[in-house]
């Protein structure tokens, strides 16, 4: 193990690094701490400049009562909702189907069809804004969920389809030819043999998904307007006019914003991880 | 003269093409619906903002043919000086893209601090990691208000040594490091996790030979450690480069491009061209993208470069 386990140093480097752990760790989500300080404050503390002690009264509830209930925040959380879920379901069903045909197939342009879906991952947004923007709508889907889900799905099938197809890849071959060998056919050996084998990875993409179109800002401004469509991270913009400069209010709004792909990271780390690094380790 | 009949093996009822074509076709089933939404909404694109890059074009009504036009105007060739805010929106993304790359070592130095085993590690390795989970937004928000002259954190920890207060997103001067320093935040975490899981898998038998043969600290994690982490390194590379071209968001929500447009960057001036309130010039705008498109492909193309390697020697 690199660097020395600290257990085989002596008893005082073990001693402060055990005190210095926290001690980083608060220096590291500083800003995230001060936010979180900041909404659960009364006004009255802005107003008398204690911006970074202790609250002088813990308003949390009637700081998030208000996010909830004077404003737009449910209307954008749902919309953020609408779009993430479709679109996961989406991107890995399209992925799965598309990594299963270039995992396992030999056929000639396997190989440029997937470096074409890595290719097209990396390209910047915007040169994809004006013409996705005008297909949008041209389709009568502009300011709709709708709109977003489907550049949304085709564009993480580049990612997904990656992922997918590296894990089939990994998997051990003979199960699929011995399955041929008995007369399966070809899209049964999909659903039953491989799909079942492929959960872990359904599972990280699912996490790792919802997370980036949950977090999506550029293309919920491109192609939405108004509460009636746009997502919680557009939405935000419109929150904060409403409680300019109440610091308290809109802290509170960007955590409650924040927390549904933080809540996903922590329940199902260990897939999220796993998506992360793939390939980070040969 | 009788003859003998053969007996007739082929079975009763003749297959169908799909069945007796079953392996060369499923492939092309299965990948149809992910290459046709990938067609439609990304690759065909593509090519059309190159089109529309050579057109002026308000997004409504007709597209005028302009040529080469709208490069000429960025660029400045012939007459007329270089587009002034595609400098500045250039220049930003040169430093985007050397600095974020601090988000690297910056990584790694964190997982070789946690790559330990002592109680509660695992619970500080994700809450180290989990900025890397917050949406861009909110971490602009944070940042922004983290950096306020008046009510941020930042100018009371450094009145505490002395210094007087700064408005680090008012500053012309300072604006882009301070939003750059906001991306660090979550790209760190994220090189970090990277690492971690790089470490995890490095070969202990090797470090043991290594420590044996007198080797430790630096040299130890120059020559044993780090090329055993070369996988996790490239990808650090590869999303660290990406993030740095594709920073908008920070910009978007913290200055707004602002104070006096110093820290636009490509993404965001082109953004600003096509959909700005004082008109749509799509021309123009995706002009901006293409060149920014290019910037990317030199990436792209070494990215690709290096799987393709990987897939040759992987067979």
């Amino acid at each position: 193990m690199f660097p020395t386990p600290i257990e085989k140093r002596p008893r005082s480097a073990q001693l402060s690094y055990q005190a210095f752990l926290p001690l980083a760790l608060i220096l590291w989500l500083l800003p995230l701490i001060a936010v979180a300080n900041f909404s659960i404050k009364p006004e009255a503390d802005f107003v008398n400049g204690n911006y970074w002690g202790m609250p002088s009264s813990f308003e949390m509830f009637s700081n998030y009562g208000r996010v909830f209930f004077e404003s737009n925040m449910p209307r954008y959380l749902l919309n953020s909702l609408f779009i993430t879920v479709p679109t996961v379901i989406g991107a890995v069903a399209l992925s799965a189907m598309a990594g299963f045909a270039l995992g396992v197939y030999r056929f000639k342009g396997n190989l440029f069809i997937f470096f074409m879906f890595i290719a097209g991952n990396f390209v910047p947004f915007q040169i994809l804004m004006v013409p996705v923007r005008d297909l949008t709508i041209d389709l009568n889907l502009y300011d709709t969920k709708t709109g977003l889900i489907l550049f949304h799905i085709a564009f993480q099938t580049g990612f997904c389809t990656l992922f997918m197809r590296n894990f089939i890849r990994a998997l051990p071959f003979p199960l699929i030819e011995a399955a041929r060998v008995e007369g399966v056919a070809e899209w049964r050996i999909f659903w039953y043999v491989v799909l079942p084998l492929m959960k872990p990875a359904l599972a990280a993409l699912a996490v790792l998904i919802f997370t980036f179109i949950w977090n999506d800002y550029f293309w919920a401004v491109v192609l939405t307007q108004g509460p009636g469509a746009q997502p919680v991270t557009a939405g935000i913009t419109e929150f904060n006019s409403q409680f300019r400069a109440a610091y308290h209010l809109m802290s509170a709004g960007s955590i409650v914003a924040a927390l549904p792909p933080v809540a996903m990271f922590f329940l199902m780390q260990k897939h999220f991880i796993a998506g992360l690094t793939l390939g980070a380790v040969k | 003269m009788t003859y003998a009949t053969v007996p007739d093996t082929h079975p009763p009822a003749p297959r169908g093409w799909y069945k007796r074509n079953q392996i060369a076709v499923t492939p092309f089933l299965f990948l149809a619906p992910a290459i046709l939404f990938f067609a439609v909404y990304v690759i065909i694109p593509i090519g059309q903002s190159f089109w529309i890059s050579l057109h002026e074009w308000d997004g409504l009504g007709e597209a005028t043919w302009v040529g080469t036009a709208n490069y000429e105007r960025l660029l400045g060739i012939g007459e007329q000086n270089m587009d002034r805010k595609f400098e500045t929106s250039f220049w930003n993304n040169i430093k985007w893209l050397i600095l974020y790359l601090l988000a690297i070592p910056a990584g790694l130095f964190i997982a070789l601090f946690l790559n330990q085993t002592v109680r509660g590690i695992r619970v500080y390795k994700s809450l180290f990691f989990f900025p890397f989970v917050i949406s861009q937004v909110v971490v602009g928000l944070v940042f922004s208000w983290f950096y306020l002259p008046r009510e941020g954190l930042l100018n009371a920890l450094i009145g505490l040594f002395g210094f007087g207060p700064v408005n680090i997103l008012g500053d012309p001067s300072l604006a882009t490091y301070g939003i750059i320093a906001a991306g660090l935040w979550p790209q760190t975490a994220y090189c970090m996790i990277l690492y971690l899981t790089g470490l995890n898998a490095v070969d202990p038998e090797q470090v043991e030979a290594a420590r044996l043969d007198g080797a430790k600290g630096w040299r130890m994690l120059w020559y044993v450690i780090l090329p055993q982490l070369k996988p996790a390194t490239f990808i650090a590379f590869v999303v660290t480069i990406i993030g740095a071209l594709r920073s908008f968001d920070l910009i978007s929500v913290m200055t707004n491009g602002g104070p006096f447009g110093s820290t636009r960057v490509l993404s965001f001036y082109m953004f600003e061209e096509s959909l700005s309130e004082f008109g749509f010039r799509m021309g123009y705008g995706a002009a901006i993208a293409v060149i920014l498109f290019f910037i990317m492909l030199a990436f792209i193309i070494y990215f690709l470069w290096s799987m393709y390697q990987d897939e040759r020697g992987g067979r």
